[in-house]
């Protein structure tokens, strides 16, 4: 069991940035995230997309954001709990225990959600049938490519996830990559490399086509697409690797017993505290009359929530109002050489 | 001010008045519209805001950009008439469009 003064749900900017405001009051953290990294939905939906609202950065992209606030938060040293899920939420007298998809067990007196819209999940084949081969034959990401040798395998996407894994598995299997339209989107040399690959034979590309059936019992044996002007055609396939992108969705917060209203939190503006003393949202996860789902508004949130955890984390000290420019005691936590 | 109607997959139609300017995921969650998640909030991120748009209305919309195109690879069974409500923005002109939900977003 990790024992800290507040747990936070969600490594996107919000909490990134929570982690610093929890850090210059003194407070020590623990921040879980279902994705493979820091960032949420600026690494993940739009790394390379300028952003141009940040107060006082005329331009950066989700990439250039994420690392600054991780370069700001670093001071404080939270440890990152990454590619897992919060599953659990309980109380015990004045604490909230926390128990992640991976069985860690957390302690706190503070919880703070800032789950954006919830976690990343890939977006999964539509057919029903899909269901039974998903995990053995069917697959959302690639964990594992020496299970590819010598196998038939239908790529499915447009972008460079599905590019490069065509690429790459077609030096040692056969790969048709299938995508509902002609144009691609991923890198415009990948893509080239991809036609080059089609031209000598080591990739077929299938455009424009869409899935409409998946072929076998036990095993799956092959496929049915369907071109654009109606004509089918099947392929035989050991594998489907499907490439469409993430999904987010709320998961277990749901059933935690906060209010929820259209996917969000209801939140006191004060302190960003949900119906649940102790348990904060902040972020597009939270509501209030007049809520903007701007990355400056979660900066905000954080920092208001983050002194209303002081309180509950050390109830026998007083909080004082201290700048960073002035206070030696928040120069002290951040590091700095007097 | 323009009505834009929102139909279901199992063809149950929802007239709702949108204030010219806004887009048409923006009035479908206004207005409590079922079928519409916008999960980005309209960032173009999520394709959850996913409509197939009627051929007599398609054309009369502003064309869309690359990264609409890019972005509908990803929503749930996409068509030749499909759109991105968070991009189609209400005007006088787009009075009376009707658009259709997919039977999920995800």
């Amino acid at each position: 069991m990790i024992k800290t003064d507040a747990i936070i749900i969600g490594a996107g900017p919000t909490g990134l940035f929570a982690v610093h405001q929890l850090g210059i009051i003194g407070l020590k953290c623990e921040i879980i995230d279902n994705l493979d990294r820091a960032g949420g939905q600026c690494i993940e939906l739009y790394p390379d997309k300028p952003i141009y609202d940040i107060p006082a950065i005329p331009e950066c992209t989700g990439e250039e954001l994420t690392n600054g606030l991780l370069k700001q938060a670093a001071p404080f040293k939270a440890n990152f709990h990454l590619n897992q899920r919060v599953e659990e939420i309980k109380q015990e007298n004045n604490l909230w225990i926390l128990k992640t998809n991976k069985g860690n067990l957390f302690s706190a007196p503070n919880v703070i959600i800032a789950g954006g819209v919830g976690s990343f999940e890939p977006r999964k084949i539509i057919l029903k049938e899909a269901e039974k081969y998903e995990g053995s034959q069917i697959f959302y990401s690639v964990a594992n490519k020496n299970l590819f040798q010598n196998k038939k395998i239908s790529i499915f996407g447009g972008g460079d996830s599905a590019l490069d894994w065509a690429l790459e598995l077609s030096k040692t299997n056969h790969v048709t990559l299938i995508h509902r339209r002609s144009e691609f989107r991923g890198a415009a040399h990948t893509l080239n490399e991809v036609k080059q690959k089609e031209k000598e034979g080591k990739i077929l590309i299938k455009t424009p086509y869409n899935l409409t059936s998946i072929e076998g019992d036990k095993i799956m044996t092959g496929i049915e697409i369907k071109h654009e002007d109606g004509k089918l055609e099947k392929i035989k396939s050991d594998y489907i690797l499907s490439f469409f992108g993430l999904v987010m969705k709320l998961g277990p917060i749901a059933e935690w017993g906060l209010n929820i209203d259209k996917k969000t939190i209801p939140v006191n503006t004060e302190t960003f505290q949900t119906n649940k003393e102790g348990i904060f949202a902040i972020g597009d996860i939270c509501t209030y009359p007049g809520k903007l789902k701007l990355i400056l508004s979660g900066f905000h949130e954080g920092a208001l929530a983050a002194r209303a955890c002081f309180k509950r984390a050390k109830p026998t000290e007083t909080y004082r109002f201290e700048f960073t420019t002035a206070s030696k005691n928040i120069h002290e936590r951040l590091g700095l050489k007097k | 001010m323009p009505k834009i109607t929102y139909i279901t997959h199992d063809n149950k139609k929802n007239t709702v008045e949108v204030p010219t300017g806004l887009s048409v995921m923006e009035g479908a969650l206004q207005n409590n519209v079922e079928g519409i998640d916008a999960d980005c909030g309209g960032s173009m991120a999520c394709a959850t805001c996913h409509v197939y748009v009627s051929e007599n209305w398609f054309s009369k919309i502003e064309k869309m950009h690359d990264a609409e195109q890019d972005m509908l690879d990803m929503a749930y069974e996409p068509k030749k008439n499909s759109r991105l409500s968070c991009q189609i923005i209400v005007s006088d002109k787009l009075d009376g469009l009707e658009v259709t939900t997919p039977v999920k977003q995800t």
